[in-house]
Protein backbone atom coordinates (compact mmCIF):
# COMPACT_ATOMS: atom_id res chain seq x y z
CA UNK A 1 0.00 0.00 0.00
CA UNK A 2 0.79 3.41 -0.63
CA UNK A 3 1.71 6.28 2.21
CA UNK A 4 2.17 9.64 1.92
CA UNK A 5 4.91 11.28 4.50
CA UNK A 6 4.01 14.63 4.58
CA UNK A 7 6.72 16.42 6.48
CA UNK A 8 5.24 20.14 7.91
CA UNK A 9 8.94 22.14 9.17
CA UNK A 10 8.84 24.84 11.86
CA UNK A 11 10.52 28.15 10.09
CA UNK A 12 13.56 27.24 11.62
CA UNK A 13 13.71 24.32 10.32
CA UNK A 14 13.27 26.24 7.13
CA UNK A 15 16.56 28.29 8.11
CA UNK A 16 18.39 25.24 8.62
CA UNK A 17 18.15 23.88 5.11
CA UNK A 18 21.49 25.34 4.50
CA UNK A 19 23.53 23.54 7.32
CA UNK A 20 25.03 20.75 6.42
CA UNK A 21 24.09 18.69 9.46
CA UNK A 22 20.51 18.99 8.91
CA UNK A 23 20.43 18.45 5.23
CA UNK A 24 22.61 15.55 5.64
CA UNK A 25 19.73 13.67 8.02
CA UNK A 26 17.51 14.69 4.72
CA UNK A 27 20.06 13.06 2.43
CA UNK A 28 20.35 9.97 4.54
CA UNK A 29 16.80 9.60 5.02
CA UNK A 30 16.15 9.19 1.14
CA UNK A 31 18.93 7.25 0.89
CA UNK A 32 17.65 4.73 3.18
CA UNK A 33 14.26 4.76 1.83
CA UNK A 34 15.92 4.01 -1.46
CA UNK A 35 18.69 1.53 -0.15
CA UNK A 36 14.87 -0.45 1.20
CA UNK A 37 13.37 -0.12 -2.11
CA UNK A 38 9.90 1.46 -1.06
CA UNK A 39 10.12 4.76 -2.20
CA UNK A 40 7.82 5.56 -5.06
CA UNK A 41 8.12 9.54 -5.06
CA UNK A 42 8.64 12.77 -3.14
CA UNK A 43 9.33 16.27 -3.40
CA UNK A 44 11.38 18.72 -1.07
CA UNK A 45 9.66 22.29 -0.98
CA UNK A 46 11.28 25.35 -1.29
CA UNK A 47 10.08 27.64 1.59
CA UNK A 48 6.92 29.13 2.26
CA UNK A 49 7.73 32.55 1.42
CA UNK A 50 8.68 31.11 -2.53
CA UNK A 51 4.74 30.38 -2.73
CA UNK A 52 2.06 31.85 -4.54
CA UNK A 53 -1.59 31.18 -3.51
CA UNK A 54 -4.90 31.12 -6.17
CA UNK A 55 -8.07 30.96 -5.11
CA UNK A 56 -11.43 30.97 -7.21
CA UNK A 57 -13.14 33.86 -6.81
CA UNK A 58 -16.11 33.21 -8.63
CA UNK A 59 -15.80 33.36 -12.39
CA UNK A 60 -12.01 35.26 -11.94
CA UNK A 61 -8.96 34.34 -10.09
CA UNK A 62 -7.50 35.99 -6.79
CA UNK A 63 -3.63 35.62 -6.92
CA UNK A 64 -1.77 36.59 -3.56
CA UNK A 65 1.66 36.52 -2.36
CA UNK A 66 1.79 33.45 0.25
CA UNK A 67 1.85 31.62 3.00
CA UNK A 68 -0.68 32.85 5.39
CA UNK A 69 1.39 33.26 8.85
CA UNK A 70 -1.49 31.21 10.27
CA UNK A 71 0.89 27.42 11.91
CA UNK A 72 3.66 27.37 13.36
CA UNK A 73 4.64 24.61 10.43
CA UNK A 74 4.65 24.92 7.29
CA UNK A 75 4.61 21.66 4.24
CA UNK A 76 8.22 21.17 3.79
CA UNK A 77 7.79 18.45 1.42
CA UNK A 78 6.52 14.95 1.33
CA UNK A 79 7.85 11.50 0.25
CA UNK A 80 5.44 8.66 -1.45
CA UNK A 81 6.55 5.23 0.09
CA UNK A 82 5.11 1.46 -0.73
CA UNK A 83 5.06 -1.07 2.41
CA UNK A 84 3.22 -3.53 3.30
CA UNK A 85 1.10 -1.55 6.15
CA UNK A 86 0.51 1.50 8.42
CA UNK A 87 2.85 -0.02 10.96
CA UNK A 88 5.50 0.06 8.84
CA UNK A 89 4.64 3.67 7.44
CA UNK A 90 4.90 4.49 10.71
CA UNK A 91 7.82 3.31 11.65
CA UNK A 92 9.98 4.65 8.41
CA UNK A 93 7.78 8.39 9.74
CA UNK A 94 9.93 8.07 12.95
CA UNK A 95 12.93 8.01 11.52
CA UNK A 96 12.42 11.19 9.38
CA UNK A 97 14.89 13.44 10.37
CA UNK A 98 12.91 16.69 11.72
CA UNK A 99 13.24 18.50 14.60
CA UNK A 100 11.16 18.87 17.26
CA UNK A 101 9.08 21.78 15.88
CA UNK A 102 7.67 19.41 12.96
CA UNK A 103 6.28 16.89 12.50
CA UNK A 104 5.20 14.16 10.08
CA UNK A 105 1.48 12.92 9.26
CA UNK A 106 1.08 9.44 7.53
CA UNK A 107 -1.49 9.27 5.23
CA UNK A 108 -2.95 6.42 2.69
CA UNK A 109 -2.98 6.96 -0.56
CA UNK A 110 -6.34 7.27 -1.94
CA UNK A 111 -7.33 3.94 -4.10
CA UNK A 112 -8.86 4.66 -7.12
CA UNK B 1 -4.90 24.33 45.67
CA UNK B 2 -1.23 23.58 45.34
CA UNK B 3 -0.05 23.02 42.06
CA UNK B 4 1.70 19.86 43.02
CA UNK B 5 -1.64 18.34 44.41
CA UNK B 6 -2.81 17.21 41.09
CA UNK B 7 0.47 15.70 40.22
CA UNK B 8 1.13 13.28 43.69
CA UNK B 9 -2.44 12.24 42.88
CA UNK B 10 -1.69 11.21 39.41
CA UNK B 11 1.38 9.60 40.76
CA UNK B 12 -0.34 7.59 43.43
CA UNK B 13 -3.38 6.54 41.12
CA UNK B 14 -0.87 5.12 38.80
CA UNK B 15 0.95 3.22 41.35
CA UNK B 16 -1.76 1.76 42.72
CA UNK B 17 -3.14 1.21 39.25
CA UNK B 18 -2.36 -2.23 38.85
CA UNK B 19 -1.80 -3.89 42.50
CA UNK B 20 -5.88 -3.05 42.29
CA UNK B 21 -6.51 -4.32 38.39
CA UNK B 22 -4.38 -7.50 39.14
CA UNK B 23 -6.55 -7.99 42.58
CA UNK B 24 -9.77 -7.32 40.99
CA UNK B 25 -9.13 -9.32 37.11
CA UNK B 26 -7.68 -12.42 39.45
CA UNK B 27 -10.61 -12.49 41.34
CA UNK B 28 -13.51 -11.85 38.30
CA UNK B 29 -11.21 -12.96 35.43
CA UNK B 30 -12.58 -9.60 33.95
CA UNK B 31 -9.79 -7.06 33.21
CA UNK B 32 -12.24 -4.79 30.73
CA UNK B 33 -14.80 -4.62 33.31
CA UNK B 34 -12.26 -3.95 36.11
CA UNK B 35 -10.32 -1.60 33.94
CA UNK B 36 -13.92 0.30 33.42
CA UNK B 37 -14.63 0.38 37.22
CA UNK B 38 -11.14 1.31 38.27
CA UNK B 39 -10.87 3.99 35.37
CA UNK B 40 -13.97 6.14 36.84
CA UNK B 41 -12.34 5.64 39.98
CA UNK B 42 -9.50 7.06 38.89
CA UNK B 43 -11.11 10.05 37.61
CA UNK B 44 -12.95 10.62 40.52
CA UNK B 45 -9.75 10.54 42.93
CA UNK B 46 -8.00 12.92 39.66
CA UNK B 47 -11.08 15.15 40.57
CA UNK B 48 -11.44 14.87 44.00
CA UNK B 49 -7.71 14.31 45.80
CA UNK B 50 -6.43 17.52 44.50
CA UNK B 51 -9.13 19.72 46.57
CA UNK B 52 -9.24 17.82 49.46
CA UNK B 53 -6.26 16.18 49.48
CA UNK B 54 -4.61 12.29 49.14
CA UNK B 55 -6.42 9.85 51.44
CA UNK B 56 -4.11 8.05 54.11
CA UNK B 57 -4.64 4.94 52.41
CA UNK B 58 -5.01 5.81 48.32
CA UNK B 59 -5.52 2.25 47.59
CA UNK B 60 -8.42 1.64 50.25
CA UNK B 61 -9.88 4.95 48.35
CA UNK B 62 -9.95 3.93 45.08
CA UNK B 63 -10.96 0.33 46.39
CA UNK B 64 -13.80 0.88 47.22
CA UNK B 65 -14.74 3.78 44.80
CA UNK B 66 -13.95 0.92 42.13
CA UNK B 67 -16.45 -1.68 44.09
CA UNK B 68 -19.20 0.90 43.47
CA UNK B 69 -18.81 1.27 39.86
CA UNK B 70 -18.04 -2.67 39.44
CA UNK B 71 -21.33 -3.50 41.25
CA UNK B 72 -23.34 -0.62 39.19
CA UNK B 73 -22.33 -2.41 36.33
CA UNK B 74 -22.98 -6.19 37.33
CA UNK B 75 -26.62 -4.92 38.17
CA UNK B 76 -26.89 -3.68 34.56
CA UNK B 77 -25.53 -7.28 33.29
CA UNK B 78 -28.09 -9.35 34.86
CA UNK B 79 -26.96 -12.45 32.33
CA UNK B 80 -23.90 -12.03 34.19
CA UNK B 81 -25.48 -12.96 37.46
CA UNK B 82 -22.04 -15.02 38.69
CA UNK B 83 -20.13 -11.86 38.25
CA UNK B 84 -21.69 -10.32 40.92
CA UNK B 85 -20.86 -13.01 43.84
CA UNK B 86 -17.18 -13.38 42.08
CA UNK B 87 -16.99 -9.93 42.65
CA UNK B 88 -18.36 -9.24 46.21
CA UNK B 89 -16.61 -12.15 47.57
CA UNK B 90 -13.32 -10.36 46.02
CA UNK B 91 -13.81 -7.42 47.41
CA UNK B 92 -15.03 -8.87 51.15
CA UNK B 93 -11.72 -10.62 51.20
CA UNK B 94 -9.20 -7.15 50.30
CA UNK B 95 -11.04 -5.45 52.95
CA UNK B 96 -10.41 -8.06 55.25
CA UNK B 97 -7.14 -8.25 54.61
CA UNK B 98 -6.57 -4.42 54.69
CA UNK B 99 -8.59 -4.66 57.67
CA UNK B 100 -6.39 -6.96 59.57
CA UNK B 101 -4.09 -5.91 62.13
CA UNK B 102 -0.52 -4.66 61.43
CA UNK B 103 -0.82 -5.01 57.40
CA UNK B 104 -0.91 -1.97 56.10
CA UNK B 105 0.60 -3.06 52.91
CA UNK B 106 -2.22 -3.81 49.95
CA UNK B 107 -1.60 -7.48 48.47
CA UNK B 108 0.51 -6.80 45.36
CA UNK B 109 -0.53 -9.59 42.68
CA UNK B 110 0.98 -7.89 39.70
CA UNK B 111 2.83 -11.31 39.10
CA UNK B 112 -0.49 -13.52 38.60
CA UNK B 113 -1.34 -11.13 36.16
CA UNK B 114 1.82 -11.01 34.52
CA UNK B 115 1.10 -14.56 33.72
CA UNK B 116 -1.98 -13.98 33.07
CA UNK B 117 -0.82 -11.25 29.81
CA UNK B 118 1.59 -13.63 28.49
CA UNK B 119 -0.34 -17.01 28.64
CA UNK B 120 0.00 -18.95 25.65
CA UNK B 121 -3.05 -18.82 24.15
CA UNK B 122 -2.65 -14.77 24.02
CA UNK B 123 -0.78 -14.02 20.33
CA UNK B 124 2.59 -13.48 21.66
CA UNK B 125 2.77 -10.33 19.92
CA UNK B 126 0.35 -7.96 22.42
CA UNK B 127 2.18 -9.81 25.58
CA UNK B 128 4.26 -6.60 26.11
CA UNK B 129 1.31 -4.76 25.34
CA UNK B 130 -0.94 -6.17 27.54
CA UNK B 131 1.50 -6.01 30.61
CA UNK B 132 2.42 -2.79 30.33
CA UNK B 133 -1.14 -1.59 30.17
CA UNK B 134 -2.82 -3.86 32.97
CA UNK B 135 0.35 -4.39 35.10
CA UNK B 136 1.97 -0.86 34.71
CA UNK B 137 -1.16 1.36 33.79
CA UNK B 138 0.57 2.74 30.48
CA UNK B 139 -2.32 4.44 28.53
CA UNK B 140 -2.65 2.80 25.31
CA UNK B 141 -1.85 5.93 23.22
CA UNK B 142 1.60 5.78 24.98
CA UNK B 143 2.00 1.96 24.23
CA UNK B 144 1.23 2.50 20.38
CA UNK B 145 3.89 5.40 20.16
CA UNK B 146 6.80 3.15 21.44
CA UNK B 147 5.53 -0.08 19.51
CA UNK B 148 5.17 2.63 16.55
CA UNK B 149 1.65 1.48 15.70
CA UNK B 150 -1.74 3.23 14.90
CA UNK B 151 -3.42 3.64 18.48
CA UNK B 152 -6.68 2.16 17.13
CA UNK B 153 -4.60 -0.41 15.87
CA UNK B 154 -2.77 -1.12 19.73
CA UNK B 155 -6.58 -0.43 21.39
CA UNK B 156 -7.93 -3.26 18.61
CA UNK B 157 -5.25 -5.62 19.81
CA UNK B 158 -5.27 -5.00 23.46
CA UNK B 159 -9.03 -5.36 23.71
CA UNK B 160 -9.10 -8.59 21.64
CA UNK B 161 -6.41 -9.90 24.49
CA UNK B 162 -8.34 -9.18 26.94
CA UNK B 163 -11.57 -10.52 26.02
CA UNK B 164 -10.14 -13.78 25.34
CA UNK B 165 -8.66 -13.72 28.57
CA UNK B 166 -12.22 -13.20 30.20
CA UNK B 167 -13.70 -15.95 27.76
CA UNK B 168 -11.12 -18.48 27.27
CA UNK B 169 -10.84 -18.60 31.50
CA UNK B 170 -7.07 -17.87 31.17
CA UNK B 171 -6.07 -18.78 35.08
CA UNK B 172 -4.54 -15.87 37.17
CA UNK B 173 -1.73 -17.91 38.59
CA UNK B 174 1.88 -18.33 38.89
CA UNK B 175 1.81 -21.77 37.25
CA UNK B 176 2.93 -24.70 38.96
CA UNK B 177 6.82 -25.50 38.91
CA UNK B 178 6.15 -28.28 35.85
CA UNK B 179 4.40 -25.81 33.54
CA UNK B 180 6.58 -23.33 34.51
CA UNK B 181 9.76 -23.26 32.12
CA UNK B 182 7.76 -22.62 29.19
CA UNK B 183 5.71 -20.10 30.80
CA UNK B 184 8.65 -18.02 32.13
CA UNK B 185 9.99 -17.53 29.06
CA UNK B 186 7.83 -14.94 27.62
CA UNK B 187 6.98 -13.18 31.05
CA UNK B 188 10.92 -12.37 31.22
CA UNK B 189 10.81 -11.36 27.60
CA UNK B 190 7.96 -9.17 28.75
CA UNK B 191 9.63 -7.67 31.48
CA UNK B 192 13.14 -7.09 29.48
CA UNK B 193 10.61 -5.48 26.69
CA UNK B 194 9.10 -3.45 29.05
CA UNK B 195 12.83 -2.43 30.61
CA UNK B 196 13.88 -2.03 26.41
CA UNK B 197 10.84 0.65 26.20
CA UNK B 198 11.97 2.44 29.35
CA UNK B 199 15.40 2.82 28.46
CA UNK B 200 14.63 4.36 25.05
CA UNK B 201 10.59 3.88 23.52
CA UNK B 202 9.04 6.84 25.49
CA UNK B 203 9.05 10.61 25.45
CA UNK B 204 10.06 12.48 28.73
CA UNK B 205 12.77 11.65 30.66
CA UNK B 206 10.53 10.72 33.93
CA UNK B 207 8.20 8.67 32.44
CA UNK B 208 11.08 6.86 30.67
CA UNK B 209 13.01 6.26 34.19
CA UNK B 210 9.83 5.12 35.63
CA UNK B 211 9.17 2.18 33.36
CA UNK B 212 12.69 1.13 33.58
CA UNK B 213 12.01 1.11 37.47
CA UNK B 214 9.15 -0.87 37.17
CA UNK B 215 10.76 -3.49 35.08
CA UNK B 216 13.27 -4.03 37.21
CA UNK B 217 10.62 -3.59 40.34
CA UNK B 218 8.55 -6.56 38.41
CA UNK B 219 12.06 -8.38 38.15
CA UNK B 220 12.34 -8.35 41.41
CA UNK B 221 8.97 -9.57 42.67
CA UNK B 222 9.44 -12.27 39.80
CA UNK B 223 12.68 -13.83 41.78
CA UNK B 224 10.94 -13.23 44.88
CA UNK B 225 8.50 -15.50 44.09
CA UNK B 226 10.64 -18.00 42.28
CA UNK B 227 14.10 -17.48 43.93
CA UNK B 228 15.67 -20.50 41.85
CA UNK B 229 15.12 -19.91 38.77
CA UNK B 230 18.47 -19.14 36.72
CA UNK B 231 16.90 -17.16 34.06
CA UNK B 232 14.86 -14.99 36.44
CA UNK B 233 18.32 -14.14 37.83
CA UNK B 234 19.54 -13.50 34.79
CA UNK B 235 17.25 -10.65 33.90
CA UNK B 236 17.24 -9.11 36.85
CA UNK B 237 21.13 -8.91 36.80
CA UNK B 238 21.16 -7.92 32.89
CA UNK B 239 18.81 -5.00 33.89
CA UNK B 240 20.70 -3.93 36.22
CA UNK B 241 23.92 -4.08 34.59
CA UNK B 242 22.49 -1.76 31.97
CA UNK B 243 20.83 0.50 34.41
CA UNK B 244 23.80 1.39 35.97
CA UNK B 245 25.57 2.95 32.57
CA UNK B 246 21.93 4.91 32.65
CA UNK B 247 24.00 8.05 33.26
CA UNK B 248 27.18 7.98 31.09
CA UNK B 249 24.98 6.78 27.79
CA UNK B 250 25.14 10.92 26.79
CA UNK B 251 27.47 13.04 27.78
CA UNK B 252 26.99 16.93 29.62
CA UNK B 253 25.25 18.52 26.19
CA UNK B 254 23.28 15.06 25.51
CA UNK B 255 25.51 13.64 22.86
CA UNK B 256 25.08 9.95 22.76
CA UNK B 257 28.28 8.21 24.14
CA UNK B 258 28.79 4.49 22.80
CA UNK B 259 29.33 2.09 25.31
CA UNK B 260 33.23 1.71 24.97
CA UNK B 261 33.46 5.23 24.82
CA UNK B 262 31.51 5.77 28.30
CA UNK B 263 33.07 6.78 31.62
CA UNK B 264 33.72 4.40 34.07
CA UNK B 265 33.45 6.64 36.77
CA UNK B 266 29.85 7.52 35.99
CA UNK B 267 28.87 4.26 36.31
CA UNK B 268 26.88 3.18 39.46
CA UNK B 269 29.43 0.41 41.05
CA UNK B 270 27.13 -0.69 43.86
CA UNK B 271 24.11 -1.62 40.89
CA UNK B 272 27.04 -3.17 38.96
CA UNK B 273 28.14 -5.48 42.12
CA UNK B 274 24.70 -6.35 42.66
CA UNK B 275 24.21 -7.79 38.99
CA UNK B 276 27.60 -9.63 39.67
CA UNK B 277 26.64 -11.27 42.76
CA UNK B 278 23.23 -12.15 40.73
CA UNK B 279 25.29 -13.69 38.17
CA UNK B 280 27.28 -15.49 40.27
CA UNK B 281 24.08 -16.88 41.89
CA UNK B 282 22.85 -17.96 38.51
CA UNK B 283 25.94 -19.78 37.26
CA UNK B 284 25.75 -21.87 40.44
CA UNK B 285 22.25 -23.59 39.14
CA UNK B 286 23.91 -24.63 36.44
CA UNK B 287 21.00 -24.46 34.14
CA UNK B 288 22.32 -21.66 31.71
CA UNK B 289 20.50 -19.41 29.64
CA UNK B 290 20.07 -15.85 27.03
CA UNK B 291 19.45 -14.04 30.00
CA UNK B 292 22.38 -15.43 32.03
CA UNK B 293 24.49 -15.02 28.75
CA UNK B 294 23.68 -11.77 27.92
CA UNK B 295 24.15 -10.46 31.24
CA UNK B 296 27.61 -12.34 31.12
CA UNK B 297 28.49 -10.21 28.32
CA UNK B 298 27.24 -6.76 29.98
CA UNK B 299 29.85 -8.08 33.17
CA UNK B 300 32.73 -8.26 30.33
CA UNK B 301 32.02 -4.79 29.49
CA UNK B 302 31.80 -3.97 32.83
CA UNK B 303 34.78 -5.19 33.74
CA UNK B 304 36.73 -2.43 31.96
CA UNK B 305 35.49 -0.35 34.97
CA UNK B 306 38.47 -2.28 37.03
CA UNK B 307 40.73 -2.88 34.48
CA UNK B 308 40.61 -0.20 31.84
CA UNK B 309 40.28 -2.76 29.31
CA UNK B 310 37.66 -5.13 27.26
CA UNK B 311 38.34 -8.58 26.74
CA UNK B 312 36.75 -9.08 22.91
CA UNK B 313 37.83 -12.68 23.52
CA UNK B 314 35.37 -13.81 25.79
CA UNK B 315 32.86 -11.63 24.55
CA UNK B 316 33.15 -13.56 20.97
CA UNK B 317 32.58 -16.98 23.25
CA UNK B 318 29.50 -15.30 24.64
CA UNK B 319 28.25 -14.24 21.70
CA UNK B 320 28.73 -17.64 20.09
CA UNK B 321 26.80 -19.14 23.18
CA UNK B 322 24.05 -16.75 22.78
CA UNK B 323 23.50 -16.94 18.54
CA UNK B 324 23.46 -20.43 19.44
CA UNK B 325 20.78 -20.26 21.87
CA UNK B 326 18.78 -17.33 20.09
CA UNK B 327 20.57 -16.29 16.82
CA UNK B 328 17.97 -12.84 16.75
CA UNK B 329 19.13 -10.52 14.29
CA UNK B 330 20.44 -8.31 17.16
CA UNK B 331 22.17 -10.66 18.54
CA UNK B 332 24.22 -12.11 14.87
CA UNK B 333 24.86 -8.30 14.16
CA UNK B 334 26.59 -7.55 17.46
CA UNK B 335 28.59 -11.03 17.26
CA UNK B 336 29.62 -9.74 14.11
CA UNK B 337 30.77 -6.31 15.91
CA UNK B 338 32.57 -8.67 18.29
CA UNK B 339 34.26 -10.34 16.22
CA UNK B 340 35.60 -7.25 14.32
CA UNK B 341 37.17 -6.17 17.15
CA UNK B 342 38.74 -9.42 18.32
CA UNK B 343 39.60 -10.63 14.90
CA UNK B 344 39.36 -8.46 12.29
CA UNK B 345 37.27 -6.25 10.77
CA UNK B 346 37.22 -8.91 7.89
CA UNK B 347 35.97 -11.54 9.95
CA UNK B 348 33.16 -9.20 10.80
CA UNK B 349 32.21 -8.31 7.80
CA UNK B 350 32.09 -11.95 6.98
CA UNK B 351 29.63 -12.87 9.38
CA UNK B 352 27.44 -9.37 8.24
CA UNK B 353 27.19 -10.71 4.78
CA UNK B 354 25.76 -14.01 6.18
CA UNK B 355 22.44 -12.23 7.18
CA UNK B 356 19.30 -12.34 4.76
CA UNK B 357 19.30 -9.29 2.75
CA UNK B 358 15.69 -8.53 3.69
CA UNK B 359 16.30 -9.00 7.53
CA UNK B 360 18.90 -6.02 7.55
CA UNK B 361 17.46 -3.60 4.63
CA UNK B 362 15.78 -1.74 7.29
CA UNK B 363 18.13 -2.77 10.62
CA UNK B 364 19.47 0.03 11.59
CA UNK B 365 22.49 -1.51 13.76
CA UNK B 366 23.82 -3.87 10.85
CA UNK B 367 24.53 -0.25 8.92
CA UNK B 368 26.28 1.07 11.54
CA UNK B 369 28.09 -1.97 12.11
CA UNK B 370 29.06 -2.33 9.27
CA UNK B 371 29.93 1.23 8.30
CA UNK B 372 32.73 0.91 11.67
CA UNK B 373 34.01 -2.58 10.15
CA UNK B 374 34.12 -1.19 6.93
CA UNK B 375 35.91 2.22 8.03
CA UNK B 376 39.22 -0.39 10.04
CA UNK B 377 39.36 -2.11 6.54
CA UNK B 378 39.88 0.83 4.93
CA UNK B 379 37.01 0.63 2.49
CA UNK B 380 36.26 4.48 2.68
CA UNK B 381 33.96 4.65 0.03
CA UNK B 382 31.77 1.48 0.93
CA UNK B 383 31.81 2.88 4.67
CA UNK B 384 30.62 6.31 3.76
CA UNK B 385 27.70 4.76 1.96
CA UNK B 386 26.38 2.36 4.62
CA UNK B 387 26.95 5.54 7.26
CA UNK B 388 24.69 7.73 5.20
CA UNK B 389 22.26 4.42 5.85
CA UNK B 390 22.51 3.98 8.88
CA UNK B 391 21.74 7.35 9.71
CA UNK B 392 18.68 7.76 7.79
CA UNK B 393 17.45 4.48 9.05
CA UNK B 394 18.31 6.22 13.16
CA UNK B 395 15.15 7.45 14.96
CA UNK B 396 17.07 9.34 17.24
CA UNK B 397 18.60 12.50 16.63
CA UNK B 398 21.17 11.58 19.22
CA UNK B 399 22.21 8.24 17.40
CA UNK B 400 22.02 10.73 13.89
CA UNK B 401 24.28 13.33 15.32
CA UNK B 402 26.62 10.44 16.37
CA UNK B 403 27.08 8.98 13.03
CA UNK B 404 27.30 11.66 11.13
CA UNK B 405 30.42 12.63 13.77
CA UNK B 406 31.89 9.62 12.59
CA UNK B 407 30.94 9.91 8.94
CA UNK B 408 32.52 13.38 8.92
CA UNK B 409 35.54 12.07 11.02
CA UNK B 410 36.74 9.21 8.54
Amino acid sequence: MQYALIIREAAEDFARRDDPTYRDGWVAYSQALAQAGIMTGGAGLTGPETGTIVRRKGEDHDVQDGPYPEGKEQLGGFYLIDVPDMDTALEWATRVPISDKGSVEVRPRLQM
Amino acid sequence: MPPDAGRAAEKVARQSYGKLIAFLAARSRDVPAAEDALSEALASALRVWPERGVPGNPEAWLLVAARRNLMQAARHRTVEANAQTTISVAFEEAEERMNAAGSAVFPDERLKLLFACTHPAIDSSVHTALMLQTVLGIEAKTIARSFVVSPEAMSQRLVRAKLKIRDAGIPFVVPPRPALPGRLAAVLSAIYAAYGLGWDGLDGENERHSLAGEAIWLGRALLAVLPDEPEAVGLLSLMLHCEARRSARRDGSGRYVPLDEQDTAAWNAIMIAEADALLRKAGSFDRFGPFQCQAAIQSVHAARRLSGTTDWQALTTLYAALVMMKPTLGARVSQAAVIGRALSAAAGLEGLDKLDPRDIASYQPYWAVRAFLLTRAGDDTAAADAYMTAIGLSDSPAVRDFLAGRLKGM
